[in-house]
Parts: structure tokens; C-alpha cells; sequence
């Protein structure tokens, strides 16, 4: 005799225990901190901030830990949280030309004012596995010493290479709101619309899946829409947030936060209307983010192809393509609620096939009710 | 009693007004899709985001709700959505379909006919009618406004023409109140019938697709057809094998391995009540199926 499965509850409870004891791992082994992961796990953080749109590192380290290192689940749970927080006032754009910065490297000119500053990155690492951060810490065996620090950040501003070659006027026009223009969109509170403006764009590419850019970014230079990309400038530092509250009417800082920025240079033909020149794909992302940030500049540029007159020919170029799909959230919940029951519509289908196989096996003058 | 630090069903007041008013716009228009600005949940997109914060932006202190998926109070789905709104809202949950205010569904309409003053909010993943004929939102939205659409008819033609009728058994594409075309979720086309001139009002959430629609109540819903090739519900050669039930959605459940199976109603407290007033079927104790 069939029993309708019941107790759905009690298993979501259980299936929650057994969940608690997963992340946990052996007891034994000591807990990791949320603080451990923050300082540690730096660029899991980072990349956590940034698809989750909401800069805080302690959170986004809780994040990882609560999701045992599942960076997208992580997101989703800083997104969730991040609905919940009140809107209490927009901040006023920051000036990555005044960015304190730590890395800033050009692949355009050989020397560039402020110069080339390589800082902290794996470029130039050989990828060989380091024993040494085998051990289980706090007794020196990874080789470092602090105070062994290179130079600190330079604090004086340095320009942005891509304004250089705009004042030779042989880069396009920066494309930002001119003043008195309609405030820039918020994807977070308004649906997407089509076709989006670079506004909405941008701050879909800023919070989109990184491999999913990555993969798209890397399309665009086997020849899905080539627009010939030099990195312009990678810049990596922080800059100061500014809010004017009402009451004072002047810009106040507010903190500082971590970006990175990308411009690239890429090529442009010319049209009927616009002289031969350099355009540019843009890209800015929380934390230290050189591969994200790339790659988003990279399907910025190739997303402008009607902007530009360009045909309009491969999967980047595709706006609803891109934009409706590079978010992880919903597509790591669209494609996972296929674990959900589909007791019914699979009935129906199957209902339907039984029919068609009966009306395929007899004649169909017959088979016809 | 609802969870402390989260507002009354969890979404901010102001929130809720902007779906409160998407809904009008939904209600004053039926069938139109009117886009939101839908925001992340606590539960992951398509698995009933839309529907949930359809819900909380209309439920009150005073609502008794009932959540069903596949037509089962019990499935996991369904509980945790209704634990969902018992520990953010701390409203009363009901199984019974008559005694719920608020009904969250997905995939199924309640067997039982819905009355005046009930809402039955659906969940919907994909709200685009026309999404598998033209994948480009803007394309499809034009199409709306124009009427345009041959193409829908065409497909269904297409099935007739390959298979001698329409070969479309759930989510199977209505006309609301005469004109826009609206995709009734994935329910079956057993239960499009239901949805025609329903005396409760009845609400469409899509959380990541970011859109609300509605069918007011008395409100005229048509599934598409010919002439000469009527629309048709499914029926089964069977009847429910623990109710007796002969008019309700079967579910069939395979039994063992060898080909065994049995057909019970979807919908769990249709099936449990009937049971509960005498009604038997086929492999309950007195092995009499009585229904239909």
C-alpha cells in the first residue's frame, strides 16, 4: 500500500543538521575565523563583495565560511542580505584618478607618468606549488617576516593614461552623464529594460558571474567579434567614498574602499558621423579583481557595437544574451530548481508521449478519437 | 509569533508598495506583464521568489495562508515556503483550500473551486508566453503591443498538422479578457479550466524574470484552439487509487520494478478530505473505488 511521502519538514530539519556538520568538518581540527578568512582568503572576499554588490569584508567572510567556501553561494547569501539593508542616500562617483594606488601597470607605452607599478600580483609568480604554506602556521615556516614591505602606496594622484591620449583627441569623448542628465539607473531596484543604457550595463557587468565574463571576454579575442583590445590601464588601489548629505551640502568621506579599474583601448574604424579613433570597454570592480574587471571591459566594448555602428554578430555583442545571463544568482537558482518536484507537468508529458506512441503504432485514421 | 529583526513578512514597507502597485497596474491591465523591480529573497531564485514576494506584499495579520506545490501541502518546497512566512510573518497556515485567504501555488490550481475574496498567487518561472518562438524580450514585448499573435498559432497548427492535435500538456498559452496572451505557468492544462471566469483573484510572481501579472476576478481566460480541434483536458482511464476520485489531476506513482504503478490526486488535501468523508478507491481497505 503506497504512503503519500510526508514529513517534509522533518527532513529539511535533519538535512539542516547534517548540513552544520559538513561545514564543520572534523572537530578536531581547529575552527576557521571569519577574520582568518578576511585577511587570508582576501580575493575569495573580494570576488564575494563584488557579485554580491555589497562592499563589507567581515560579512562577505562570514559569507564564505556559512557557504564552506561555495563562493557563489556565498553571493547569493550577501545578496539576500543586502535587499533587507535601507537606502539611506547615494554616494557621489569616485575619482579613480585620485585612486591611492598600490598596482597600475600600462601594456600601451613603455613609461607613463606616475610610472609602471607592478605591486602585488601572480603574474610573474612561477606557478610552483609552495610547500613551505604546507605546515600548519604560526611557526614560520611559510617564510614570511613581516616588515620585509615594499613601498607603500603612492599617495600622490596619478592620471589616467587613457585621458592622455584624449587629449590628443585621438580617444573618444569619456561617455559619462554629462551634468543635468538623468541620474544613472539602479539594477538593484529597477528591472532591466531593453536596450540598456551603459549605465545599466555597466553595473550588470560589475556584479556579473566572473567566469561567465571571463568566457566571454575570451570569445571576443578568438574572433566572436574582435575589437582588436589593448589594456590601457589596469589600476588597482583605493579610493574615498563621498556622500553630500542634505543638511550640509558639501561632499564628506565617508571611508575608503578597494577597486580595481580597467581601460581598455580598442580599435575603431571610424563611421559616416565619427573620425577614426580609439574607444573604449571599461571595467571596475570591488577588491582587487584584475580578471573580472578585464574581462568586463572587454564585453563593455563589444556590447557597444550598435552604439558604434558595428555589425552586431556574436554572442557578446548580444545584449539580452549578456546581460539577461551573466547574473549567478538567478542562474544558479533557475537551473538548480530543476531539483524541484515536476510531478505534474512530467505527468502530463508523460500522458501525452503514451498517446502519441499509441496514435505512431495504429493507424492514424483510427488513432484520431 | 513572527522572527524578531526582519520586518512583517520580510520584505521593507516600501518594497512592498512598489509591488503593491505592479500588482494594480497588473490587475487594471490582466494578463499584461508589468516588469518590477524584484529583489533577492532569502530563497533562491526559481524556486518561487516571485510568488513569495507577491505574497508578502499583500498579506496581513489577519490572513490564513496555504502553500502548495505539485498540489501537496507536504512537499519540501512548499513547507519550507510556508515556514518562510509562519517565522517572518507569524501568520496562521491552513491545509484546508476553503479556509485560506492567501493561496501560493506552483504548478497546480486547487481542486476545490476558489471563491470570492480568496487570491491565489502563482509561482512562475517563466512569465513570456511567446519566449520559446522569439527568445528577445524586446521582440516579444512589440508583439504584445500589437497583437501579433500569428506565430503562437501557427506553432499550435504545426502540432495538429504533425500529430493530428496540439501536443502541448502544461503551461498551455490562455488570452486573457480577450487580449493579451498569457502564459498560465506551468500548471497543466487540466487546470485551465479553472482559471475562466474564477470568482478569486489570481496573481503572477516571477521573481527572476522580474514581472507580475493578474486575472481579476470574473475575468474571461481562453485556451487558445481551432475550430474544429477544441481545446481538451486530460483524463485518465484510472481513478485515484485512495479516494476513488474520477475528476481530479492523478498523479501516477510507481510502485515497484516491474512495471507496477498507481494513480493518487495531485492535490493532497482534496484527496485526504474525500477520504476523510467515506470516499475509497481502488487499494484502500474496502479495495471498492466508488468516485466519478
Amino acid at each position: 500500500m503506497y504512503v503519500a511521502v510526508k514529513g517534509g519538514e522533518k527532513a529539511i530539519e535533519a538535512s539542516h543538521r547534517l548540513l552544520d556538520e559538513a561545514r564543520r568538518g572534523d572537530p578536531s581540527v581547529p575552527e576557521v575565523s571569519t577574520r582568518q578568512i578576511a585577511e587570508q582568503l582576501g580575493l575569495a572576499v573580494d570576488r564575494v563583495m563584488s557579485e554580491g554588490s555589497l562592499y563589507d569584508r567581515e560579512l562577505a567572510a562570514l559569507a564564505i565560511k556559512q557557504a564552506q567556501g561555495d563562493l557563489i553561494e556565498a553571493v547569493f547569501l550577501l545578496r539576500a542580505y543586502r535587499t533587507t539593508l535601507p537606502r539611506l542616500g547615494n554616494s557621489e562617483p569616485v575619482d579613480t584618478a585620485q585612486m591611492a594606488i598600490r598596482r597600475r601597470i600600462s601594456a600601451t607605452f613603455k613609461d607613463i607618468p606616475g610610472g609602471q607599478i607592478l605591486g602585488p600580483t601572480y603574474d610573474y609568480t612561477h606557478r610552483l606549488l609552495d610547500f613551505r604554506l604546507a605546515g600548519e602556521g604560526g611557526d614560520g615556516s611559510d617564510g614570511f617576516a613581516p616588515g620585509e614591505q615594499a613601498d607603500p602606496p603612492a599617495e600622490e594622484p596619478v592620471p589616467r593614461v587613457v585621458d592622455l591620449l584624449g587629449r590628443e583627441g585621438l580617444m573618444e569623448e569619456d561617455c559619462g552623464p554629462a551634468a543635468g542628465e538623468e541620474p544613472p539607473t539602479d539594477i538593484t531596484r529597477e528591472p532591466l529594460r531593453f536596450p540598456a543604457g551603459r549605465d545599466a550595463r555597466l553595473q550588470t557587468l560589475a556584479r556579473g558571474d566572473e567566469g561567465f565574463l571571463l568566457a566571454l571576454g575570451y570569445s571576443t579575442q578568438r574572433g566572436f567579434s574582435n575589437n582588436h583590445p589593448f589594456a590601457g590601464e589596469i589600476r588597482y588601489g583605493s579610493v574615498a567614498v563621498e556622500i553630500v548629505p542634505e543638511e550640509l551640502g558639501f561632499a564628506i568621506e565617508i571611508g575608503e574602499i578597494e577597486v580595481t579599474e580597467v581601460e581598455m583601448v580598442n580599435q575603431f574604424r571610424g563611421s559616416a558621423e565619427a573620425p577614426p579613433q580609439f574607444t573604449r570597454g571599461y571595467g571596475l570592480v570591488f577588491g582587487h579583481q584584475e580578471r573580472k574587471a578585464m574581462s568586463m571591459a572587454l564585453v563593455d566594448r563589444a556590447l557597444r557595437a550598435a552604439e558604434l555602428d558595428e555589425a552586431s554578430v556574436s554572442p557578446a555583442q548580444d545584449e539580452e544574451f549578456v546581460l539577461y545571463h551573466s547574473d549567478n544568482v538567478e542562474a544558479s537558482g533557475f537551473v538548480q530548481h530543476l531539483k524541484l518536484p515536476h510531478y505534474v507537468d512530467f505527468q502530463s508529458e508523460l500522458e501525452l508521449l503514451r498517446k502519441l506512441r499509441a496514435e505512431f503504432e495504429d493507424p492514424p485514421a483510427e488513432a484520431a478519437e | 509569533m513572527a522572527e524578531q529583526g526582519y520586518n512583517f513578512a520580510y520584505l521593507d514597507e516600501q518594497t512592498k508598495r512598489m509591488i503593491r502597485r505592479a500588482i494594480l497596474k497588473a490587475v487594471a491591465i490582466p494578463g499584461y506583464q508589468v516588469p518590477f523591480g524584484s529583489r533577492e529573497m532569502p530563497l533562491p531564485f526559481g524556486w518561487g521568489t516571485g510568488g513569495i514576494q507577491v505574497t508578502a506584499s499583500i498579506i496581513g495579520r489577519d490572513d490564513t495562508l496555504k502553500v502548495i506545490d505539485q498540489g501537496a501541502d507536504d512537499t519540501v518546497n512548499a513547507v519550507s515556503i510556508r515556514k518562510f512566512f509562519a517565522r517572518t510573518a507569524g501568520v496562521e497556515t491552513t491545509e484546508r483550500t476553503e479556509d485560506a485567504t492567501i493561496l501560493q501555488t506552483r504548478h497546480r490550481i486547487p481542486e476545490t473551486r476558489l471563491g470570492a475574496g480568496q487570491i491565489l498567487v502563482y509561482q512562475v518561472p517563466i512569465p513570456e508566453p511567446l519566449r520559446w518562438l522569439e527568445p528577445r524580450e524586446a521582440e516579444t514585448r512589440k508583439m504584445h503591443a500589437l497583437e501579433e499573435y500569428g506565430v503562437m498559432h501557427v506553432r499550435l497548427y504545426e502540432d495538429i498538422a504533425r500529430f493530428g492535435h496540439i501536443a502541448t500538456s502544461y503551461d498551455y498559452p490562455v488570452r486573457v479578457n480577450g487580449r493579451y496572451l498569457m502564459r498560465p505557468s506551468p500548471i497543466p492544462k487540466f487546470d485551465n479550466p479553472k482559471m475562466d471566469r474564477s470568482p478569486a483573484l489570481q496573481l503572477f510572481g516571477a521573481g527572476r524574470e522580474k514581472r507580475i501579472y493578474a486575472i481579476p476576478p470574473h475575468t474571461g481566460v481562453r485556451s487558445l484552439d481551432f475550430d474544429d480541434h477544441p481545446f481538451e483536458v486530460q483524463k485518465w482511464e484510472d481513478v485515484c487509487a485512495l479516494c476513488g476520485s474520477g475528476d481530479s489531476f492523478l498523479d501516477e506513482i510507481v510502485t515497484d520494478d516491474r512495471g507496477g504503478r498507481m494513480f493518487v490526486c495531485s492535490d493532497t488535501d482534496y484527496c485526504g478530505r474525500r477520504r476523510e468523508a467515506g470516499h475509497a478507491g481502488p487499494t484502500s481497505r474496502n479495495g471498492e473505488a466508488d468516485g466519478a
